[in-house]
C-alpha cells in the first residue's frame, strides 16, 4: 500500500518535472552529438568558396604555421557565415583539413561556444540578451513577443526560412538594456552584419523584424529616440559646464 | 546517467598513448561530456586500456561490467600469450571461470596497458575446448575414450612408422616446458623433425641475436630513427608500437617502413613494399638513407612474418648491410631487431627445434601437432596419422586421428620468452576443464607408453633438463640479452625476389585458437575490420 503511494507520489512529481521547462538550459543551438539528416552528413561535400579561400589564407597568416591551429575559430566563423549561419558536419572536417587537426579537436571548439550553430537558423539569428541587466528591464518579456510575433519556439526556424530566435549573454551594453542582435546571415560572408538593437521595448522589437522583413535596414543602436548612443535620455542633466580642474595644493607656497 | 567527471584521462590516453584522435571533450558547463560527436568506434587495438584509467568507473569493461564484484575475485599474477611481447597481466577468476584481464606493471615490457586482445580474449578460453582423449573412428566421428587407450594407440602408431616419417609441430601458444618434452621424445623415437609453427623453415637459432629485439622493448625508446621491414607493429605486437610511438612522440623520430599499405597511428614514412626498397638503401640510393646516418641510435625492426619466406636468409643479408652502413650495431647499442609474432617463438629457438628436413612434412607418416593449428598441411599424406594436443577444436583438428586436450596458459604453470629474451612464468588461474593435461605430461606420459620414458616426472625435473640447453630460461623476469653479435653468416647468394612483403597477421584479433574461439574477438573484427 506504501509502496503504491509512493509510486503514485513519485509519477507525479516526475510529471510536474517534465512539463516544467528544460531544467539546464543548453545555450548551444545542438546537441553534444551529431545525428546525420539530409542536409547534414559528413558525406556532403563542403568546400570554402573561391571567394573565401582568399580570406582563409589570410587568417592563416596571422599564426606561426606550426600553430595553424589557433586559426580554428576564426575559420568556423567564416565557415559559419558562408554557410547561412550554421556549421554542418562537413563544415567542420573542411576547417580540420584546412589546419590540420583531427576533426574531433574543431567539434570540441564548435560545440564549446555558443556563437557556433550546429542546426539550421534563419536568415535573420535574433539574439535576445538574457543576462540579468537586460533581464531586469524586461528582455523576457522581449523574447516573449518575438516568439508571439514569429510564432516559434525558441531555436526553431520560421516556415519561410527569415528569422530564429536564440538567447545570449550580456553584450556588453547594459546601459542600454535590453538590447538584442540581429545576426543577418542573408548576404552570405560578404554581406555579413551582426548589430545591436537596443532599448528596445515589445512593440518596437517587431517593427524591428517587419523592417527586417521587407528588406530595410533598421537604424542600429539605441531605439529611443530620446537618447543619443549611450547619453541619458533628454540630454545631460549633469556636468553641464566646463569641469572644473582638480584642486592642487601651491607648491611654491 | 554518468559517473564522468570530465577529468579527459581518456581523452588524452586516446590521443597521447593509443594515437587515435577520436575521443574528445564536447559541449561545456554542465553540459560537457566526452564523445566522439560523429558516430563511429574508437578505433585503436589499445583502447581497453582506458577502462583502467577512468578513475570514477564511467567506463566499463563491457565484457565484465556487472558480472562479477571484486571482492569475489581470486587474482593470479601471469603471463599474455596472445602475441610475442609477453605483457604481464592479471587473471580474475571466480570458481572455473575467467571473469577478466587486466595489466600488471612492468615499465620494461607493457608498461600498464594491454592490447584489447589481450584483454578481452578470455571468453575464448571457455568455448571450443577438448575435454576428453578422442579418437577417430572409421566413420569419421569422434569418440572419447580413457587416457590409457589414447595414449596406447599414439604410441602404437608411432612405433610402426619410421623414425624419420615421424614430426613433431609445437603450436605458437606452447611452454618451454612441453617443447623440450616433445623434442626430447621424438629424439628419443629417433626423429629430428620437430619445430615451432611461424619460424620458417631452416630458421637462424644459432646465435640469439639473430631472432630477438635486440635493444629491448624499452631499449627503443633511444631511438632516434626506425626502420621498419616487412612488419607492422600496430598488429604484431601493439605494446612495442605503443613504444614507437612513445618514442616519435617523445624525441620526434623518424619512421620509414617497407611493406604492404597498413595503418600507423604516428607519422611514417612509406618507402616501399619489397625487398627492392631494401635493397635500395642497403647500397645508399634511397632519400631514407641520410636520415639513417645521420641518426644517433638508429634501430631497423624486421618482422617475423618475414622467416616464412624462400628468399628469407637474402633478405636478412640485406638487412645486415643496411646496419652496417648506418653503424646499427655498436657495443653501446644494438638496433637490429628481430619481431616475432608467438609467444613459443623465442623460447623454441632457444631450444633448438629446427628440423632436420626441410620438407618433412611432406614423408610424414605420424604428425604430432602440440596446439599447431596454422601449419600447411596439404601437403601431408593422406595416409599421414596426425595426433592433435591442444585445447580448443580448432583447425587441425579436422585432420586429427586423435585428439589428446591439454590445458591452456591460465590453466598451466609455464615459461615463456618474449620477443626481447625475457623469461617469463604463467601460474594456473583456473582448472582445466575436463580430462585435460599440462601438455609435458601427456607426452611424458605417451613416452613411457611408447617405450622411450623421458627422466623427468615433475616441474622441477623437466626445468633442470632446460637448464642443460637453454639456462636463461630459467633466469625468470630477466631479459637475457644475446651476447655476441658477429656477422658468421657467409653472404648469400640467394636470389632475392621482387615480390613485395606482405602483411604477416591478416586480423589482429584473431590470432591463435584462443582468440579464435571467442565471441568478443570475433564481434570485434566484425565492427572494426569490416571497414577498411
Ligand atoms: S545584460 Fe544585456 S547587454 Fe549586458
Amino acid at each position: 500500500m506504501c509502496a503504491r503511494l509512493a509510486t503514485k507520489r513519485f509519477l507525479e512529481i516526475r510529471q510536474i518535472l517534465l512539463q516544467s521547462p528544460q531544467p539546464s538550459r543548453s545555450l548551444s543551438t545542438a546537441l553534444n552529438y551529431h545525428i546525420d539528416s539530409p542536409d547534414n552528413s559528413p558525406d556532403t561535400p563542403w568546400e570554402f568558396s573561391a571567394g573565401n579561400k582568399g580570406r582563409v589564407k589570410e587568417i592563416l597568416s596571422h599564426y606561426p604555421s606550426n600553430y595553424k591551429q589557433s586559426a580554428i575559430i576564426p575559420l568556423l566563423d567564416l565557415a559559419q557565415q558562408q554557410h547561412g549561419g550554421w556549421l554542418p558536419v562537413s563544415a567542420m572536417n573542411a576547417v580540420a583539413k584546412v589546419v590540420q587537426v583531427a576533426p574531433i579537436r574543431i567539434y570540441e571548439v564548435a560545440t564549446f561556444y555558443s556563437m557556433f550553430n550546429r542546426t539550421k537558423v534563419g536568415k535573420y539569428h535574433l539574439l535576445v540578451c538574457g543576462t540579468t541587466p537586460c533581464m531586469i528591464r524586461g528582455s523576457r518579456e522581449i523574447e516573449e513577443a518575438l516568439l508571439k510575433h514569429l510564432g516559434v519556439k525558441r531555436n526553431e526556424v520560421t516556415k519561410d526560412g527569415l528569422f530564429s530566435v536564440g538567447e545570449m549573454e550580456c553584450m556588453g551594453c547594459c546601459v542600454n538594456a535590453p538590447m538584442i542582435t540581429v545576426a543577418d546571415y542573408s548576404k552570405g560572408s560578404e554581406g555579413y552584419t551582426y548589430n545591436y538593437y537596443e532599448d528596445i521595448t515589445p512593440k518596437r522589437v517587431v517593427e524591428i523584424v517587419e523592417m527586417l522583413r521587407r528588406g530595410e535596414a533598421p537604424p542600429v543602436g539605441t531605439q529611443n529616440p530620446k537618447r543619443i548612443r549611450s547619453g541619458p535620455e533628454g540630454g545631460n542633466t549633469t556636468l553641464l559646464s566646463e569641469p572644473k580642474p582638480p584642486p592642487c595644493r601651491d607648491l611654491d607656497a | 546517467m554518468t559517473r564522468c567527471i570530465q577529468c579527459t584521462r581518456c581523452v588524452r590516453f586516446a590521443s597521447e598513448v593509443a594515437g587515435v584522435q577520436d575521443l574528445g571533450m564536447l559541449g561545456r558547463g554542465s553540459g560537457e561530456e566526452i564523445g566522439t560527436y560523429v558516430e563511429k568506434l574508437m578505433t585503436s587495438e589499445l583502447s581497453g586500456n582506458v577502462i583502467d584509467i577512468c578513475p570514477v568507473g564511467a567506463l566499463t569493461s563491457k565484457p565484465f561490467a556487472f558480472k562479477a564484484r571484486n571482492w569475489e575475485l581470486k587474482g593470479t599474477e601471469t603471463i599474455d600469450v596472445t602475441d610475442a611481447v609477453g605483457s604481464n597481466i592479471r587473471i580474475d577468476s571466480r570458481g572455473l571461470e575467467v571473469m577478466r584481464i587486466i595489466p600488471r606493471l612492468n615499465e620494461d615490457i607493457n608498461e600498464e596497458w594491454i592490447s584489447d586482445k589481450t584483454r578481452f580474449c578470455y571468453d575464448g578460453l571457455k568455448r571450443q575446448r577438448l575435454n576428453d582423449p578422442m579418437i577417430r573412428g572409421p566413420d569419421g566421428r569422434f569418440k572419447s575414450v580413457s587416457w590409457r587407450d589414447a595414449l596406447a594407440i599414439v604410441a602404437e602408431v608411432a612405433l610402426q612408422v619410421k623414425p624419420e616419417e615421424i614430426v613433431g609441430v609445437a603450436g605458437r601458444l606452447s611452454d618451454a616446458e612441453s617443447m623440450i618434452a616433445l623434442k626430447d621424445f621424438l629424439n628419443r623415437m629417433g626423429s629430428n623433425n620437430v619445430w615451432c609453427e611461424g619460424n620458417g623453415v631452416r630458421p637462424n637459432a644459432d646465435l640469439r641475436s639473430g631472432y630477438l629485439l635486440n635493444s629491448s622493448i624499452s631499449g627503443l625508446e633511444k631511438a632516434d630513427v626506425f626502420l621498419l621491414v616487412g612488419t607492422q607493429p600496430r598488429i604484431e605486437a601493439p605494446m612495442v608500437n605503443a613504444r614507437i610511438h612513445k618514442t616519435v612522440r617523445a624525441n620526434h623520430a623518424e619512421v620509414g617502413y617497407i611493406g604492404p599499405p597498413t595503418d600507423f597511428n604516428y607519422n611514417c614514412k612509406n618507402l616501399g613494399t619489397g625487398p627492392q626498397t631494401l635493397l635500395e638503401i642497403a647500397e645508399g640510393r634511397h632519400p631514407f638513407c641520410s636520415a639513417l646516418l645521420a641518426a644517433k641510435n638508429p634501430a631497423i625492426i624486421v618482422g617475423a612474418g618475414l622467416f616464412e619466406r624462400k628468399d628469407k636468409d637474402s633478405i636478412l643479408s640485406v638487412v645486415n648491410s643496411i646496419a652496417k652502413l648506418g653503424n646499427v650495431v655498436r657495443p653501446d647499442w644494438n638496433g637490429l631487431n628481430f619481431l616475432l609474432l608467438h609467444a613459443a617463438q623465442a623460447a623454441s629457438l632457444d631450444l633448438g627445434l629446427v628440423p632436420e628436413s626441410d620438407n618433412s612434412i611432406e614423408s610424414a607418416k605420424f604428425l604430432y601437432l602440440m596446439g599447431a593449428d596454422d601449419v600447411e598441411l596439404d601437403e601431408l599424406p593422406s595416409d599421414a596419422f596426425v595426433v592433435y594436443q591442444g585445447h580448443h577444436g580448432d583447425r587441425s583438428v579436422y585432420r586429427a586421428n586423435v585428439i589428446l586436450p591439454a590445458s591452456a596458459f591460465s590453466e598451466k604453470e609455464g615459461t615463456y620468452e618474449n620477443t626481447e629474451g625475457c623469461s617469463q612464468q604463467t601460474l594456473p588461474a583456473v582448472p582445466t576443464v575436463g580430462d585435460a593435461r599440462d601438455d609435458w605430461k601427456i607426452i611424458r606420459a605417451l613416452s613411457e607408453v611408447a617405450g622411450v620414458c623421458l627422466p623427468y616426472d615433475n616441474l622441477s625435473g623437466i626445468r633442470s633438463r632446460i637448464s642443460v640447453v637453454a639456462p636463461n630460461l630459467l633466469r625468470v623476469d630477466e631479459r637475457e640479452p644475446a651476447l655476441i653479435h658477429t656477422d658468421l653468416k657467409p653472404d648469400c647468394q640467394q636470389k632475392l625476389s621482387t615480390e613485395p612483403f606482405s602483411s604477416a597477421v591478416d586480423n589482429f584479433y584473431m590470432t591463435d585458437s584462443i582468440t579464435r574461439a571467442s565471441k568478443i574477438m570475433a564481434q570485434c573484427s566484425a565492427s572494426l575490420l569490416s571497414k577498411k
